[in-house]
């Protein structure tokens, strides 16, 4: 393993031991407990998501983060951006985080796309003055100048997407996580975007990537994580990752 | 990944943040600017697509004191007992819809945000708050409403300092006692959505257990023909609403009204008692948010 690289590398985020475990719920109500107890039925199960994971990225590292689905991958971007929890161990972080977990969730349809990017950078932790600095950098980069004082409900889908997008990569960061969004728009906006991400790159700032996409992943980042049922099961170069995964 | 335990020896650990950890309402401080945009939002997309838009505001206390007024200040005959009945009711009213508007909108902030809260970190306790706020400004239309006509029956020349501050403080006792429960409820509300009928409930009793329909005299004859003790009408006055009620009763009706109704006991010192009351709940409220909030995500 190469870790000697990494030591030398001040560290962006340490995740130390984490477990999550999800309890599941099969009844809600009284009459669904009383029920399942006469008829001795569990009346919860729990779900390992993570089992112990121990991961150190570095300040200016592209990470991706690879597995099949339900492997825990969105869980510890969750614990990461702090979101949730760990059940046991801990996550650092240093520096601002931003996530592209999901993009658009603070939009409001009945505001129009000005007010959504005031409202969705502070969201995302912006303060007034940093988005009044980047606001017509936003507005550039999505390309809906015309449209950003019509309400946003009328917005086709992609414009909505884009919006919302470009909202979110512009936030002032030195982490970003990003959870399979990297297929957003058309081909000339997703190239837009990939060189929106090789800058972050080249300005060191860390970042973590989950998904599926094996062209982007193989572009960005430089070193691949697995996880396979909550445990990291490979940690190394990029390619090697990638071939763990394919096959 | 054996040799990832050294390395954690050597981080200083000051330098590193732990993501979601939230620092209670301070964060309603720090994060004032998006606050600011929540209340706006909140306030201008209310009555978004309705043609009367903000007179809904002033439509439903209208109709609510409408009913009130005439089942029980004419057909009830309440009026004879409390002199200018309809100024009366229509303070009390105004506390009380501040009140429910503002419990009831924190109780459902959180599982009404659900998208944000599953997917973005940010201090959660601020959609309560805004919840809070919001209900504020709906509520300055009807103090408005009630100015007026108290201007027409010569509360001007009646001002005082006082009453002043008893609406400021009355106002403020109601928020703070709304937002501690609304936490409190709004945090059990995602794991169990009974709270949010529980809420509704509490908030039906509220309007009762109030001096707001009624006198406060009423309710001291009453437990003086039971011969039930006199601590009982130091419970039912300490209750938050009802001194905020009184409060505005002080501050409205009083100045413009020839009456032999006495103010109750000790409304000045119970002003301050209240106002600890309604702190511990806030206290004990934004305890119980807190050790929740960690699995909202998961939870919702």
């Amino acid at each position: 393993m190469s870790d000697h690289t990494r030591t030398t590398l001040r560290p962006s985020i340490i995740v130390d031991g984490v477990k999550k475990t999800f309890t599941l719920n099969h009844a809600f109500s009284l009459k669904d407990t009383v029920v399942s107890f006469i008829r001795g039925r569990r009346i919860t199960s729990t779900f390992e998501a993570l089992k112990g994971v121990d991961i150190v990225i570095g300040e200016g590292e592209s990470v991706a983060i690879l597995g099949y689905n339900g492997s825990g991958k969105s869980t510890l971007l969750k614990l990461i951006s702090g979101v949730m929890q760990p059940d046991a161990g801990e996550v650092l972080t240093r520096g601002r985080v931003a996530g592209l977990i999901e993009v658009g969730a603070g939009f409001h349809p009945e505001l129009s796309g000005r007010e959504n990017v005031f409202l969705n950078a502070a969201i995302l932790g912006m303060s007034r003055k940093e988005i009044e600095a980047r606001y017509d950098e936003i507005v550039a980069f999505s390309e809906i100048e015309q449209f950003i004082d019509q309400e946003v409900k009328h917005y086709s889908s992609g414009m909505f997407m884009r919006l919302a997008y470009s909202v979110a990569i512009h936030v002032e960061l030195d982490v970003l996580l990003v959870d399979e969004i990297l297929s957003v728009g058309d081909a000339p906006f997703r190239e837009k975007c990939r060189l929106k991400f090789q800058e972050l790159i080249a300005a060191n700032k860390t970042l973590v990537v989950v998904s599926h996409d094996m062209e982007m992943v193989r572009e960005l980042c430089t070193r691949g994580i697995v996880i396979d049922k909550g445990s990291v099961v490979f940690d190394g170069p990029v390619e090697e990752a990638i071939s763990r995964i394919d096959v | 990944m054996s040799d990832t335990r050294d390395l954690f020896a050597h981080v200083p650990r000051a330098e590193f943040d732990v993501p979601g950890r939230s620092r209670g309402l301070i964060d309603a401080f720090r994060w004032h600017y998006l606050l600011r945009l929540l209340v706006r939002t909140g306030v201008t997309t209310r009555y978004r697509n309705s043609v009367l838009g903000w007179t809904w505001s002033y439509v439903r206390p209208a109709a609510q004191f409408l009913v009130f007024w005439v089942v029980l200040g004419l057909f009830l005959d309440l009026e004879r007992g409390i002199s200018n009945y309809a100024v009366y009711l229509f303070s009390g009213i105004v506390v009380i819809n501040l009140f429910s508007e503002a419990f009831k909108n924190a109780t459902t902030s959180i599982v009404g945000n659900a998208p944000l809260v599953r997917k973005v970190f940010l201090p959660r306790q601020l959609f309560a708050v805004s919840a809070v706020t919001v209900a504020f400004v709906h509520f300055l239309p009807q103090v408005g409403l009630l100015l007026i006509v108290c201007l027409f029956m010569g509360w001007i020349t009646q001002i005082s300092i006082l009453s002043i501050l008893a609406i400021i403080a009355g106002a403020a006792l109601v928020m703070l006692f709304a937002l501690g429960l609304g936490l409190l409820f709004g945090a059990l509300n995602v794991r169990f959505r009974d709270a949010e009928n529980i809420v509704e409930l509490l908030l039906l009793l509220a309007t009762w257990a109030s001096p707001v329909l009624y006198s406060w005299t009423m309710v001291r004859d009453a437990l003086a023909t039971l011969g039930w003790p006199d601590w009982m009408l130091e419970i039912y006055l300490l209750n938050p609403i009802t001194q905020a009620v009184e409060l505005f009763h002080y501050a409205f009706w009083y100045p413009v009204t020839q009456t032999d109704l006495a103010l109750p006991p000790a409304l000045a010192i119970n002003t301050l008692w209240t106002f600890l009351i309604s702190v511990l709940v806030l206290l004990i409220g934004q305890a119980v948010f807190r050790r929740l909030e960690g699995r909202f995500a998961q939870d919702l």
